[in-house]
């Protein structure tokens, strides 16, 4: 199951760029990420090339941080099929924690990833392959 | 008794003392306390000279004989318990007998005859009812007084403004602090000062300046009047301003003031500053004697254009202790600090920061996050925010704000950790 990096960080200038200091210092690539705020605090998500050493490089310097299953998803870059996904995991009652989605150029290759309840995971991956969508692998998502 | 001569007052706190002594030597702690200075009976204390042989009683005193070690009673003739929190979790615990309300009552009605307060007055409590002292005390005194009474009880603003016009109330019981807060919220509702009647303020339960009372009796058109008092000897009522507002009276057949030296103990002379000891002389149910309160202060000697011969106590000018006053509720930086360290999603730096918004304080506790444990969700993040709010309510009343900081974001003290951060304007 492809893995995304969450490090919480507080709100306030220079968190960021403590931790891009030294996932650089790791020759870590960043694939994609985000930012959830919370106030005081936010969680910043990550899909990078090698979400291990990642982890243990923030790990090691006292980062709070996690390593958390996602499930992402190849969405085509079209009109209607994000909607064909939603619906999907509408119709199985698949509550959807969190997601973000990013296309890749030039390819226009949709990725949406969702953090999904542990109990759902399953559940999940198989709604949307039966969608007709492509589930990507930890080592296909690290090296789009 | 409030104009008596010197020589009455002292005449009445010897034969107080006296039978205080008896009382104390009916509870296990001050039997074995008395009993290692040779005080075994009433009949060993002659003079008031001899209060200095009887050792001085602490907080910490109060909260080892938790739960009945300071009861001089059955707990039939136990009418009331009032409680306040303790330094770490244990509460102090004082019991009431009927007297002992009753005379509690007299020193309020008293205190409030005192500001030129009368039946006629309708009297707003908005001190926080319950275990605290504050609520009851006055409450109890005022229908002595024959006031109005309404038992509103602390907070919700709006409510108290409304009610304030609605029963055109002229007498409040409040916190400074609050008090400013209410006068920023008028006019909010269509409510202005001058659709309200009030005349007078009872202020306590938090130091406070001379400039803040100022500024309260210039923004709101009346005269504030300074309380004084602490759960352990009764609460408030101790001591009181009289119309001459120029400090409080300390009702002096009901309590013996020192002033002591905090680091030696050493009786100081009237004037001198230093920590206030109060000594009960009349609750039965649980004598105090020689009560260290932690409060800074000095005593005038006798004398007091409204005639009253009982001595005044200055304003309180610090504390001896690390003890914060949070909107008047005191909180002690031990008990945040048991609280939060028996979470093991925190890790073991914190900090207390407290200041000012508004006319309130805020209370904030900031804690570091314990890297091993965070999963990366935020339902739990804002689930750990919230046990720690629940689990400080639980001990120091109030609810503090709590922020999450990443590992080794807050201040590391080398030696003694400077955990309290108290950013409240310096008056």
């Amino acid at each position: 199951m492809a893995k995304q990096l969450t490090i919480f960080v507080e709100n306030r200038p220079g968190r960021l760029q403590s931790i891009s200091e030294n996932l650089q210092k790791s020759n870590i690539d960043i694939r994609a990420f985000t930012i959830q705020d919370r106030g005081d605090y936010g969680l910043l998500r990550l899909i990078v090339d090698k979400p291990n050493e990642a982890y243990l490089a923030l790990a090691d310097l006292g980062c709070a941080c996690a390593l958390r299953d996602v499930l992402a998803v190849s969405v085509p870059d079209q009109p209607g099929n994000f909607h064909k996904l939603a619906s999907a995991l509408a119709v199985n009652s698949i509550n959807v924690l969190d997601a973000y989605g990013f296309v890749l150029q030039p390819h226009r290759t949709g990725v949406c990833c969702m953090e999904i309840d542990k109990a759902q995971m399953a559940k999940a991956e198989e709604t949307v392959r039966q969608a007709g969508f492509a589930v990507l692998e930890d080592e296909e998502l690290y090296s789009l | 008794m409030e104009t008596a001569p010197r020589d009455r007052i002292e005449q009445m706190q010897l034969q107080r003392l006296k039978q205080t002594v008896a009382w104390a030597l009916q509870t296990p702690f001050y039997r074995k306390k008395l009993g290692q200075v040779g005080i075994d009976s009433p009949d060993d204390i002659r003079s008031l000279e001899d209060l200095q042989r009887i050792p001085y009683t602490t907080k910490d005193d109060l909260r080892l004989s938790f739960p009945k070690g300071l009861l001089a009673v059955e707990m039939r003739d136990v009418i009331r318990i009032h409680s306040s929190s303790g330094t770490t979790g244990i509460p102090t615990v004082i019991y009431f007998a009927r007297d002992d309300v009753d005379n509690w009552t007299d020193l309020l009605a008293r205190s409030i005859v005192g500001t030129g307060a009368t039946a006629d007055d309708v009297f707003q409590n908005m001190m926080t009812y319950g275990m605290f002292t504050g609520g009851l005390g006055l409450h109890y005194g005022a229908e002595r007084v024959g006031m109005t009474v309404i038992p509103i009880g602390g907070g919700n603003t709006k409510r108290q403004i409304q009610t304030m016009k609605d029963f055109q109330t002229t007498v409040v019981h409040v916190t400074p602090s609050y008090l400013l807060h209410i006068h920023s919220r008028l006019g909010e509702d269509g409510i202005y000062l001058r659709d309200l009647a009030l005349r007078k303020a009872f202020i306590g339960a938090e130091p406070h300046s001379e400039n803040t009372r100022r500024k309260l009796q210039e923004l709101l058109h009346i005269e504030a009047y300074n309380s004084y008092g602490l759960s352990e000897l009764n609460g408030p009522g101790v001591a009181f301003e009289c119309v001459c507002r120029k400090d409080m009276h300390i009702w002096e057949d009901a309590y013996i003031a020192e002033i002591i030296q905090p680091d030696t103990g050493e009786v100081l002379k009237e004037g001198q500053e230093g920590e206030l000891v109060l000594t009960n002389l009349v609750r039965r149910a649980t004598p105090i004697l020689r009560y260290r309160t932690r409060d800074l202060a000095f005593l005038y000697p006798e004398g007091c254009d409204c005639g009253r011969t009982h001595r005044r106590l200055s304003r309180i000018l610090g504390r001896t202790d690390d003890m914060l006053i949070i909107n008047g509720v005191n909180v002690f930086p031990s008990q945040i600090e048991e609280k939060i360290m028996k979470i093991p999603e925190v890790a073991t730096n914190y900090q207390i920061y407290v200041d000012k918004k508004g006319a309130l304080d805020r209370l904030t506790v900031k804690v570091e996050i314990y890297p091993k444990l965070f999963l990366g969700e935020v339902a739990k993040l804002e689930a750990l925010r919230q046990k720690i709010i629940e689990e400080l309510r639980s001990s120091i009343v109030i609810s503090p704000a709590v922020e999450l900081h990443e590992p080794g974001a807050l201040p590391v003290f080398e030696g003694k950790a400077k955990r309290v951060v108290d950013d409240r304007p310096k008056e």
